[in-house]
């Protein structure tokens, strides 16, 4: 059972990890065809200098740190909101709430330009310019980033002792001071998680952002999808294997903290069972 | 402090941003160019019903194969130490780190007539293989790119189900595949509902692994509702209909698994 464990994790990652490793080993191509020819790392100094990646990846990381800024804002907001409330309208809140998550993404996507068409014709009809771009794409952003941030949120306020608040607020705090002096800290967690998550689908994103895109600005994967209709420049590898270098780095120290946090406690236990032994 | 006016800014942009443009999606679908109320636009998506079934095919084949895969490698997963545990989950999630467009470009490279691994079969004087542009790279598409969906929910019911329910089950004499079929599968019945649906729904919308993986001649939902929106046959109009067939077909599947009426719907999607 061992060994079948083993060999199934093995070639299970080595399935998982082919395509990446692929990309990683062809960033140092020194040709731009799809067969290796040499090593070099040109394509990692010229990725700097080429203006459509860099403005790709301007535009992505602008996108998704507004729109998740303010989908955090909202979304908490909503959730304090929405946990006071009952019934019907609870519910059908919750329901608005889902269905982005659970709408498949072409017809978010869709729905949106439809949604953008139509203003456009509405107000070109009055007179004021409206065109596809920073706006439409951080909208869009906005909209399918809240529910992550609501739903990380919720859980947390529910968690919560609801008479912390009216300690607060016996004690003098207004409806704002018992947020930004009590409620915040007790939810903290649930904001973070709710930020990361919305950050990272957002700079994921590819469906969405293909359809509310405008001619001037992409993201870096709109750029990489005109891109494989062509051929891949290997500064998109570059890239890529940089991000997930970082993306890596990260993830382990976070891992070895954890690690050592957890075996930090498992070795106090064993203390103390030891103390509550010698009692006995 | 019972404050409800602080959705009240998230209500408003929700019904402006996830309602209208859905109400859009339903209008657009019954009227023509002009504006005026037609049926033509549903009729003339009944003629793409042969991609419509072949999208559905292709992403329950994609779904089985993704949930045959993840299944043991959940349950490995929960009968390993957390450390293990944790480790494996986070090499499962790091792919997707990657951007994925990036990741099935890579799999272009591995299946080309003259990519990696026709290459590495001529070197036993066999092939080249003919694996791109098929319906199978297709397949392979949707699950290499989908499988952490079905690992996810299915890794958070499994380690909850406790060692010594298994053992009880082997005390009391239960065959190592009775225990599977009797308790195991049973009590992980709620992360396999939520994988199908986490896998099914992005597989049989998907446009790009089709385009990428699948050549001209695999054409499924989502490039046809494509085509009409971003492609040279702009019509709105049709690719609303077709879009609001696609949005009928995946509540349809959800409501059958029981999937929208789930408790803990919440605990599910994230």
């Amino acid at each position: 059972m061992r060994a079948f464990a083993r060999t199934y994790l093995g070639v299970f990652m080595a399935f998982l990890y082919a395509p990446i490793i692929v990309l990683i080993v062809f960033s140092f191509n020194e040709s731009k065809g799809r067969t290796f020819t040499g090593f070099t790392g040109k394509w990692y100094v010229q990725l700097f200098s080429d203006a459509a990646v860099m403005d790709a990846l301007f535009t992505t990381l602008v996108v998704a740190f507004v729109s998740s800024i303010v989908a955090t804002i909202m979304g908490t907001a909503a959730a304090i909101g929405l946990n006071n409330m009952e019934g019907k309208l609870k519910s059908g809140i919750m329901g608005m709430t889902y269905l982005p998550i659970i709408n498949p993404e072409i017809i978010t996507g869709v729905s949106f330009m439809l949604l953008f068409v139509v203003a456009k014709d509405f107000l070109g009809g009055l007179g004021v310019p409206f065109q596809f771009g920073w706006a439409t794409l951080i909208i869009a952003h906005i909209t399918f980033n809240v529910p992550y941030v609501i739903l990380n949120v919720l859980p947390k306020l529910r968690q919560m002792d609801g008479s912390l608040v009216d300690a607060a607020m016996d004690l003098g705090c207004n409806h704002w001071q018992a947020f930004t002096k009590v409620v915040i800290h007790e939810i903290k967690p649930g904001i973070i998680a709710g930020f990361i998550m919305a950050l990272t689908f957002s700079m994921d994103d590819f469906v969405v952002s293909y359809f509310t895109t405008g001619a001037k600005h992409q993201t870096l994967s709109v750029l990489i999808y005109s891109m494989t209709k062509k051929r891949v420049s290997p500064e998109i590898n570059a890239l890529s294997t940089i991000i997930f270098v970082v993306v890596l780095l990260i993830l382990i120290t976070v891992n070895l903290v954890e690690r050592r946090n957890i075996n930090k406690a498992r070795k106090a236990q064993l203390e103390r069972k030891r103390e509550g032994g010698s009692f006995g | 402090m019972r404050v409800k006016a602080s959705s009240y800014p998230y209500v408003a942009w929700a019904l402006l941003f996830v309602a209208i443009p859905l109400g859009l999606i339903v209008y657009f679908s019954f009227t023509d160019a002009a504006g005026s109320f037609t049926l033509d636009n549903i009729i003339q998506a009944g003629i793409y019903s042969n991609v419509i079934i072949k999208s559905v095919w292709l992403s329950v084949i994609s779904t089985v194969i993704c949930l045959l895969l993840g299944y043991p490698l959940a349950y490995i997963m929960s009968r390993s130490n957390p450390i293990t545990a944790r480790t494996i989950l986070l090499l499962v999630m790091l792919p997707m780190w990657m951007n994925f467009l990036l990741r099935t470009y890579g799999w272009m490279t591995i299946l080309e007539n003259n990519g990696i691994l026709n290459q590495f079969f001529g070197l036993f004087g066999l092939g080249p293989f003919e694996m791109i542009n098929t319906q199978g790279a297709v397949v392979l598409g949707m699950v290499y790119n989908y499988i952490p969906f079905m690992i996810l929910p299915l890794h958070s019911v499994m380690s909850k189900i406790g060692n010594d329910v298994i053992e009880a089950a082997q005390d009391l004499g239960a065959s190592p595949i009775s225990v599977l079929s009797e308790v195991v599968v049973p009590l992980s019945m709620p992360g396999i509902k939520t994988g199908i649906i986490m896998v099914f729904v992005p597989a049989v919308s998907t446009f790009i692994i089709s385009q990428m993986l699948g050549g001209g001649g695999n054409q499924l939902i989502g490039d046809i509702i494509e085509l009409q929106f971003l492609g040279n046959a702009y019509n709105p109009n049709l690719g609303s209909a077709i879009s609001l067939v696609l949005m009928v077909l995946v509540l349809m599947v959800m409501s059958v698994s029981g999937f929208l009426s789930d408790d803990n719907l919440e605990e599910r999607v994230l």
